[in-house]
């Protein structure tokens, strides 16, 4: 019998889903799922979404694409029906300091007959005429659902282009349902994978790193490079952000890859790993204790005296910055409480450490597509009697909310709506944020969104709404 | 014109399982379900809340692999059983996606399906549209919902009201895609007609509504199957919107199948267009056109007046589905703008026929593009010397190169918030889109003049 239960939790869940929601128990060791075992790794995770359950997820040719998209210079062509291509355009905010290609939407919007006869003969039609007009380094070919089930060959198609127009041209394995989105993050390391080394003439970059899983929304890759760049160290790529193709085709010649989303890409550094001998570390840009870390552990590989004494100063430079009004922020949010529901589960750990950092508590904590070591690394960091769940659904979400006492949730767009309609307030810490939040400026903008809201007088008027018990059609 | 590349660059249309999504959120205690691979669900969502900004919550039947080669029915009934369990809607809308049309599903079996082994599934709705994402766009899944309600919903029952009455009171209203403000605006004509109307879908609340006292798992508001069910019994249906194939009409659907008479009529923006409207309401009720709509028609032609230095030969960019940039280009024209290019990524004879018409007497012919993207309307409007872009927030890339101003209106709106609340139809939509026209172009002339200006 489980220590604790569904019902101890306090919300109603879907059947299937029990064990996707525990909490952490107040005694080391000891938390449980729904109705699973006493023991904290016990959290269901990394399955397919139960059918009706409203995932708050998308698919894999999304998890592909947003990983691969932010490739400035490249050409990115989704063969499938126009929606694919529709609901992704310009989706990411990734900033470019240069072309900015990937911000247009390009598809082969399959229409019935192609369906029927086929879509290889278009497709080829398709990248010759893209690839003459935008002249690219480089193109990423998306396949979606229907291609997976009509089975035209991508491969067949791309080797042709690419032998006719001498750019790299890469097919991206991302069939809607072929799994989760880490199904889709994976197929998107393995086309990335195909361009690292490309370019035979680049020689070794000495004390060089590669960054990866950062997606420069905001600009975020050009704060941490120029801290890297003050502590004499070099970036070969940026893996994805503000990346181009000649840059990810000489990434080979790194001493190292700083590893952030590690949802995403821990698979392309292992294959780095295995194939160039290059070592990964996992760092986070997001919050002051979690960047100081990362840099010092950067630092601390290399094994210079000069670089590590740089990185401290640079550290203590910029703590000084930020203390006196992070140290406000800090008095006036002491003591609320915090929800997180992200897509990965490394910004997860970062963000409870980033609300400790100012004074408050995250009470639930979940992601989209987390693995079993990244809830074993949740259920770490997380204080005892967190509610930790995958795979959420806004009814869930809802009712942790109304359950906890929620102050402030942090999310992606999908569940802002849920909380403002909660009287709750939001920071979006998704793809649509325009503040940066890495870096140790970023953690000053973290605080003052968080306070922004949380303090916003508007509360006054919007009562914390219970949800109604009745199911079907409501008053509000 | 039509597209003149083999690809699609920065799509003008969505596709059509979005449109079931809007539809179907406009019936009271509804909820949708889309067959198909989970992202489907989740980029819809997405896309029709970073607009209306509310909830929006669409269920997935979440095929993979498995269902993919060996069809999806246990899904998609799996599924069924989860959305009712945990919301009880009263309706609910079962949209296919590309994937469940290719491998070949019959969602109308596995319904039947359902019922049988759960026969207390029988009390509730269950209304499938196919709705293949690689035919058509959303406009056409949004009618086809509509057909398809009406379909398994109307009868020729009477209210208890209208039974032997004789009295004219019940029309069906159905709007198409408009704003929730659209349809506020359009329920407080019929109340000033003393109309008793059903309205499908209405998403007036559904889609902006307000904050009551508790939170609702489906918010409240929506065409009540109850009125739903006496769409038969109607004195006539009117029909906004009138360019898609007839097929795809739930009045003459209605017309045929109980007799209830149908009028279709265009999108009533701008003066001309919303003329026909009224008079539509007058002669089906035999009324004159209330003080209250007259005052606001003299309202509107002042206001007409004194707007037109600053509008005439103006170059305008139109684009969206066909019934709205037909719509649009007729209030254009005549309030003295120039449509230089009308454009759709939908197509059919019926627009470009329309739009000959409208703008056969202007100065210059626009260019009409249809089955467009927004690579090929910046490429044209950059050509026309464009002053200004209308439609939805997506031309904001075009809006940003060519150094112009875009007026969002339509949907979606991504990029501003209050999409849900602008008022598009009838004499105040018109007199509200005139003055946002109006001043934006007031708005850039004051920027880009060296010395600014206090008074105009």
């Amino acid at each position: 019998m489980a220590e604790f239960n569904q019902n101890h939790i306090g919300i109603d869940v879907i059947s299937g889903r029990e064990d996707h929601i525990c909490r952490k128990a107040n005694a080391p060791g000891k938390s449980a799922c729904g109705s699973g075992p006493a023991d904290g790794a016990a959290i269901s995770c990394d399955t397919e979404s139960v059918a009706g359950a409203v995932s708050q997820r998308a698919c894999v040719f999304c998890g592909a694409r947003v990983v691969i998209n932010p490739i400035a210079d490249a050409l990115h062509l989704i063969h499938g029906p126009i929606g694919c291509s529709a609901y992704t355009w310009d989706i990411r905010g990734s900033l470019s300091s240069g072309p900015e290609l990937h911000r247009l939407s390009f598809s082969t919007d399959l229409q019935e007959r192609d369906v029927i006869f086929g879509g290889e003969k278009k497709l080829e039609a398709a990248l010759l005429e893209l690839i003459a007009e935008h002249e690219p380094r480089g193109a990423f070919v998306y396949s979606t659902c229907i291609v997976g089930v009509i089975g035209d060959d991508l491969k067949a198609v791309c080797a042709r282009v690419e032998k006719e127009t001498g750019i790299p041209v890469i097919p991206v394995q991302s069939e809607g349902f072929r799994g989760n989105k880490n199904a889709g993050y994976k197929a998107a390391c393995e086309a990335i994978f195909k361009l690292i080394g490309t370019d035979r003439d680049a020689t070794t970059v000495p004390l060089s790193i590669n960054i990866l899983g950062d997606f420069n929304l905001a600009g975020e890759v050009w704060i941490i490079r120029d801290y890297l760049k003050r502590m004499g160290i070099r970036v070969v790529a940026n893996i994805s952000g503000d990346s181009r193709v000649a840059d990810i085709a000489r990434a080979h010649t790194a001493s190292l890859n700083a590893v952030q989303c590690s949802g995403s890409m821990t698979h392309l550094a292992k294959m780095m790993q295995a194939g160039y001998g290059i070592p990964f570390i996992r760092v986070s840009w997001l919050g002051a204790d979690d960047m100081s870390r990362s840099l010092k552990q950067i630092a601390s590989f290399f094994a210079d005296p000069v670089i590590s004494a740089r990185t401290e100063k640079l550290i203590a430079q910029e703590l000084v910055a930020v203390a006196p009004q992070l140290e406000l922020y800090r008095r006036r949010l002491s003591g609320k409480k915090a929800a997180v529901y992200v897509g990965g589960a490394f910004k997860a750990v970062s963000l409870i450490k980033s609300f400790r950092a100012i004074g408050m508590t995250v009470v639930v904590v979940g992601s989209q597509t987390g693995k079993r070591d990244d809830y074993e690394e949740i259920r770490r960091e997380a204080d005892p009697g967190t509610v930790i769940i995958d795979d959420a659904n806004p009814l869930e979400l809802a009712q942790l909310m109304e359950t906890l006492g929620i102050d402030i949730f942090v999310g992606g767009v999908k569940e802002r709506p849920v909380a403002y309609k909660l009287g709750v307030a939001f920071c979006d810490h998704n793809h649509e944020r325009k503040q940066p939040l890495e870096g140790f400026t970023g953690m000053l903008n973290f605080a003052r969104e968080v306070y922004g809201s949380i303090a916003s007088p508007v509360w006054q008027w919007m009562p914390r709404r219970k949800i109604s018990s009745e199911t079907g059609a409501g008053n509000g | 014109m039509a597209k003149s590349s083999v690809s699609t660059t920065n799509a003008c249309k969505l596709c059509r399982p979005l449109g079931a999504c809007l539809a179907f959120r406009g019936i009271e205690g509804s909820m949708v379900l889309l067959h198909g691979s989970q992202g489907c669900s989740t980029y819809m969502r997405r896309y029709i809340s970073g607009h209306f900004r509310e909830p929006v919550d669409i269920a997935s039947s979440a095929l993979s692999e498995t269902q993919a080669v060996y069809g999806g029915a246990e899904n998609l009934k799996q599924g069924i059983r989860n959305v009712v369990a945990k919301y009880a809607p009263a309706v609910l809308g079962v949209a296919t996606t590309c994937l469940a049309e290719t491998i070949g599903d019959d969602v109308g079996m596995a319904i039947a399906e359902l019922l049988e082994e759960d026969p207390e599934m029988r009390a509730i709705e269950i209304i499938p549209v196919s709705t293949p994402s690689y035919s058509g766009g959303y406009m056409d899944g949004f009618r086809d919902s509509c057909v398809a309600i009406l379909e398994k919903m109307a009868s020729a029952e009477q209210s208890r009201a209208d039974q032997g009455s004789g009295r004219i009171g019940r029309l069906n209203l159905f709007p198409g895609f408009l704003s929730p403000a659209d349809i506020r605006y359009l329920k407080l004509v019929m109340a000033g007609f003393g109309l008793e109307s059903m309205i499908v879908p209405d998403i007036s609340e559904t889609l902006d509504a307000g904050i009551g006292p508790v939170f609702s798992r489906i918010p409240a508001g929506g065409a009540s199957v109850k009125d739903i069910r006496l769409a038969g019994s109607a004195t006539a249906s009117i029909e906004l919107g009138l360019l898609n194939p007839a097929g795809q009409s739930a009045a003459l659907l209605l017309e045929r199948s109980l007799g209830v008479p149908a009028r279709r009529l265009p999108i009533p923006m701008g003066i001309r267009y919303s003329d026909l409207l009224f008079e539509a309401i007058c002669s089906v009720t035999g009324t004159p056109l209330p003080e209250k709509y007259q005052q606001e028609r003299g309202r509107l032609v002042d206001a007409m007046v004194d707007a037109h230095k600053y509008l005439f030969g103006k170059r305008a960019v139109v684009y969206g589905e066909p019934d709205f940039v037909a719509a649009l280009t007729c209030f254009l024209a005549d309030v003295g703008v120039q449509p230089v290019v009308c454009a759709s990524g939908g197509d059919g004879p019926e627009f470009r026929k329309t739009l000959e018409v409208l703008t056969r007497d202007l100065d210059e012919t626009p260019e009409i593009l249809v089955e467009t993207d927004f690579s090929d309307i910046r490429f044209h409007s950059r050509a026309a010397a464009a002053d200004l872009l209308i439609g939805s927030s997506k031309g904001n890339h075009i809006a940003r190169d060519l150094d112009i101003p875009l007026v969002r209106l339509g949907y979606p709106i991504h990029d501003r918030i209050g999409g849900q609340r602008i008022l598009h139809v009838g004499y105040a939509g018109a007199l509200n889109l005139l003055d946002i026209l109006t001043n934006t172009l007031i708005a850039k002339e004051q920027e880009h003049l060296g010395y600014g200006y206090s008074y105009m």
